[in-house]
């Protein structure tokens, strides 16, 4: 066997009270595609900082084509030819491609020259992309480009992607999986961090599977079912939602004509939403982060008001209600950014429970808060939704993100609303709370709620909704029965998105 | 190499630790500094912070902790709402100067009638016209977005410009042979902040802040408003999913600095200070800031703080005249309080550790 391109063995790495990596060793060869998968917390984190020299390990080595490989920072792992790119991108939006691209480098070369080879990379690799945009009108699948390529420039040998495809269309992923491919085809490796099983079964060569800061287990991803891979992964048989089909039942909220101003800046306009929500369903929106998601959802909480006849609940007006009103009659709401919106992040789970249960639960008399009862909703929350914690009385930001997004949903769930909108139910969530939570979503549309489910994962939407609809810069697509949708229709339906043609590569 | 470690959760401990530990390297740091003054650091101390206590001349100075503690803790009452809900009113001591002009204002319309009445509507006028100014930056804060901070501390100057204008003009004493001042009120008997207990310095303003303590503290850990108050502080966007009005919320906390400003100045007014005069005001709005904060922003706390901080000012009195300490020293033995206690105040959310340098 040829000698490998970067060979882990016995990684090691312990924090205060955790051990992020124990023994972790794989071999990753040239032009090899690899995957590193396992849930979050898993190490998987730790271990690709460590390769780009931002973790120093306690114990193990490295060998990058046989040379001990030991990066005191990532500039050192860039030289010896390991290149990232991060899932935030540190990109500045004033500033153009090419001087976005100029400020990695050590000694840029004139800003003429970087346009010229932007270009001859962004050809080569069938990555549109033109140097003198602003970086603030990209897409995030444009944005992204500009880091692989400010990657590719140095040439690297090891190319890390962090959860890339997170944010993009099913069309942006064909684009950049050609563009790995064609990588990969050049002797560059891969490793390829992702919780999206499907396409690691597309793309990938090898996989490596993390649990607890553990390889559990190697597996070649084209072999391996997604299911299988799930299972070793969370080290348990997985759960998987069941749906059972029911008649639709009368409308209960309705958006006529929906338009906003952006709130702010970076804000996107709601344009002429037109939607009937009925009970028992659930309606699954999908489009690219940054679309109206949020400005919907604030819509329809009530943190954002719109004209009175714009959102009717049951028939009556809403559009003019604050949010304490629109929790009275039934219609509750979990916003995606669960530190600081959904929770106070210092705040104990009790009184994050007060937040936004007060009103529906009878938290309070004349104003005097009831904390043993409070106390006692928080403590069914984490009992029915298996929110991992010592107990209530702990603060929101000592809970894992997972944890806490369990607890936000749940809160709302327990309520027993008639409309729930939920923003991104199971974002950054392990593989099985995520699936504990679409089957409470399910369950609850069982009984009669009417749910709304935002989310940026398809896949997860195609899985629980009865209809799916697609923003798009503020505008929401008609809403179509979610069975029998291919992605091609997805895809259309997200539309408007950039660059939709495929890349056309020469290989 | 020393590193700061977030805590996963703010330390109890040292919530309570960090103000001793402030005052400790306030007296350590304030000893170093009356060194350099050539004083006898030790004899400094004990004459600021023990003197006062358990001196000979106790008896004299022990009634005027509550006089000087009183309008400290009211107005850091007021204060500790805002402080928490992040709304920043620094201008404590407009708001008092105001409530003092429109209670003695009130009074003075009366004289020389005798009626129970005159006091209570004095009290009233008081905070009518403490809540009055602090309006002014709240209104233009929710309307057009100016920042309180500034707009309220501006309003002090203002309103001390106000407070020379009635000394010398419209209030003052019509038989004080052209003297700038009022007519002195304590004088007045209808118009009289009284002691309750002669000798005891327990004046109504005394009465008020303890009971503005009880009401703080209920509000804050039992009521809704209080919850609404710290969750817009902690988590603005979080608050307004919880449904918080963040402008209703602006002017309620100013109005209830105001209010309770102007009504420690009123009781000044009308009791231990006696009249309006161009120097009234001596600085206990802007010291109520330090308070609040001594007292982190809790009603129990800023009780002890303000006893604590009434201390350093009639210390510092003893001091400056057994002593021949300088007036801006105590200022800068107040000053380094605040300092410390922000300083060592990461130590609640922080925990320090060692750790070798990673090459």
């Amino acid at each position: 066997m040829t000698e490998p391109l970067l060979r882990l063995s016995g990684l090691t790495k312990a924090y205060p009270g955790v051990v992020a990596n124990k023994d972790v060793s794989f071999d990753i060869g040239r032009g090899e595609v690899h995957a590193l998968l396992g849930e979050n917390g898993a190490g998987k984190s730790t271990l690709v900082k460590t390769i780009y020299g931002l973790v120093k390990p306690d114990a193990g080595t490295m060998t990058l084509e046989g040379q001990p490989f030991q990066p005191s920072e990532p500039r050192a792992a860039r030289a010896s030819g390991v290149a990232m790119v991060f899932q935030h991108f540190s990109l500045f939006d004033a500033m153009n491609v090419a001087e976005n691209i100029a400020l990695g480098m050590e000694n840029p070369p004139p800003q003429a020259e970087i346009a010229a080879q932007v270009r001859t990379v962004s050809d080569q690799y069938g990555l549109p992309l033109d140097p003198d945009r602003i970086v603030g009108e990209l897409s995030a699948g444009e944005r992204q480009r500009v880091e692989i390529i400010r990657c590719l420039l140095q040439d690297p040998k090891l190319l890390i992607m962090d959860e890339p495809t997170s944010v993009l269309t099913p069309q942006e992923v064909d684009i950049l999986f050609e563009t790995l491919r064609k990588l990969s085809a050049e002797g560059t490796a891969i490793l390829y961090i992702s919780h999206k099983l499907e396409e690691i079964r597309a793309l990938c060569d090898n996989a490596t599977v993390l649990r607890l800061g553990e390889v559990v287990g190697t597996c070649d991803p084209r072999q391996t079912s997604a299911r299988d891979m799930a299972e070793l992964m969370v080290g348990t048989t997985l759960h998987v939602p069941a749906k059972a089909d029911k008649p639709a039942g009368e409308v209960i909220l309705a958006l006529s004509g929906l338009s906003a101003k952006a709130p702010h800046r970076f804000g996107t306009p709601l344009r002429d939403i037109t939607l009937e929500v009925r009970k028992g369903e659930v309606l699954g929106i999908g489009g690219v982060a940054g679309n109206g998601q949020d400005e919907l959802v604030a819509a329809l909480s009530g943190e954002m008001k719109t004209a009175k006849a714009m959102v009717s609940f049951k028939g009556k007006t809403i559009g003019h209600l604050p949010p304490n009103t629109r929790r009275k009659i039934g219609l509750l709401t979990a916003p995606e950014e669960r530190m600081g919106h959904a929770a106070a992040p210092d705040m104990s789970l009790t009184e994050n429970a007060i937040l936004t249960a007060m009103t529906r639960e009878k938290l309070t008399t004349k104003g005097f808060l009831h904390w043993a009862k409070a106390r006692s909703f928080a403590e069914g929350v984490i009992a029915a939704f298996d929110v991992r914690t010592p107990g209530p009385q702990n603060a929101a930001r000592s809970l894992s993100g997972g944890n806490l997004q369990k607890f936000v949903i749940g809160r709302e769930i327990m309520q027993a609303p008639e409309v729930l909108v939920v923003n991104q139910p199971t974002w950054g969530v392990d593989a099985s709370a995520a699936a504990a939570i679409r089957q409470a979503l399910l369950d609850l549309a069982e009984k009669g709620t009417a749910v709304i489910v935002i989310s940026q994962d398809l896949d997860e939407l195609m899985e629980i909704s009865d209809r799916f609809a697609a923003l798009n810069e503020g505008r929401l697509s008609a809403p179509r029965p979610a069975k029998g949708l291919t992605v091609e229709e997805i895809g259309l339906m997200l539309g408007g998105a950039h660059d939709m043609e495929v890349a056309h590569v020469d290989a | 190499m020393l590193m700061l470690e977030k805590r996963p959760q703010p330390s109890r401990g040292w919530t309570f630790a960090t103000p001793i530990l402030a005052v400790v390297l306030t007296m350590l740091f304030g000893g170093l500094l009356f060194a350099a003054l050539g004083q006898d650091p030790l004899v400094t101390i004990r004459t600021i912070f023990l003197d006062p206590l358990f001196s000979e001349f106790a008896w004299f100075y022990r009634p005027q902790l509550l006089i000087k503690g009183a309008p400290l803790v009211l107005i850091a009452i007021g204060l500790s709402f805002g402080f928490r809900a992040g709304i920043w009113n620094i201008g404590a001591e407009g708001q008092y100067i105001v409530g003092a002009i429109c209670g003695a204002a009130v009074g003075l319309a009366f004289y020389p009638m005798e009626s129970f009445i005159i006091f209570p509507l004095m009290i009233l006028a008081g905070a009518f016209g403490g809540l009055l100014w602090a309006m002014i930056p709240g209104i233009l804060r929710v309307r057009f977005g100016t920042n309180e901070i500034l707009v309220s501390l501006m309003l002090v100057y203002v309103a001390e410009q106000l407070l020379a204008s009635m000394a010398l003009g419209a209030l003052r004493n019509p038989d004080g042979m052209g003297f700038p001042g009022s007519r002195n009120l304590s004088q007045y008997e209808s118009a009289a902040n009284l002691e309750i207990i002669a000798g005891s310095g327990m004046h109504w303003g005394v009465v008020t802040a303890f009971i503005a303590v009880i009401v703080a503290y209920v509000a804050l850990s039992r009521h809704i408003f209080g919850f609404n108050v710290r969750l817009s502080g902690q988590s603005p966007r979080a608050a307004r999913f919880a449904g918080v009005n963040p402008s209703v919320l602006v002017l309620i906390c100013m109005a209830i600095s105001g209010a309770l400003a102007g009504l420690a100045g009123l009781f000044e007014v009308a009791g231990p200070a006696g009249q309006i005069s161009i120097d009234f005001n001596v600085g206990y709005g802007f010291t109520a800031i330090i308070v609040a904060f001594l007292g982190r922003l809790h009603p129990v706390g800023i009780l002890l703080a303000g006893g604590l901080m009434a201390l350093t000012y009639i210390g510092g009195e003893i001091a400056q005249s057994n002593l021949g300490l300088p007036i801006a020293a105590i200022q800068i033995l107040q000053g380094m309080l605040l300092f410390f206690l922000l300083a060592v105040d990461v130590l609640t959310n922080y925990r320090i550790t060692w750790t070798r340098q990673v090459a």
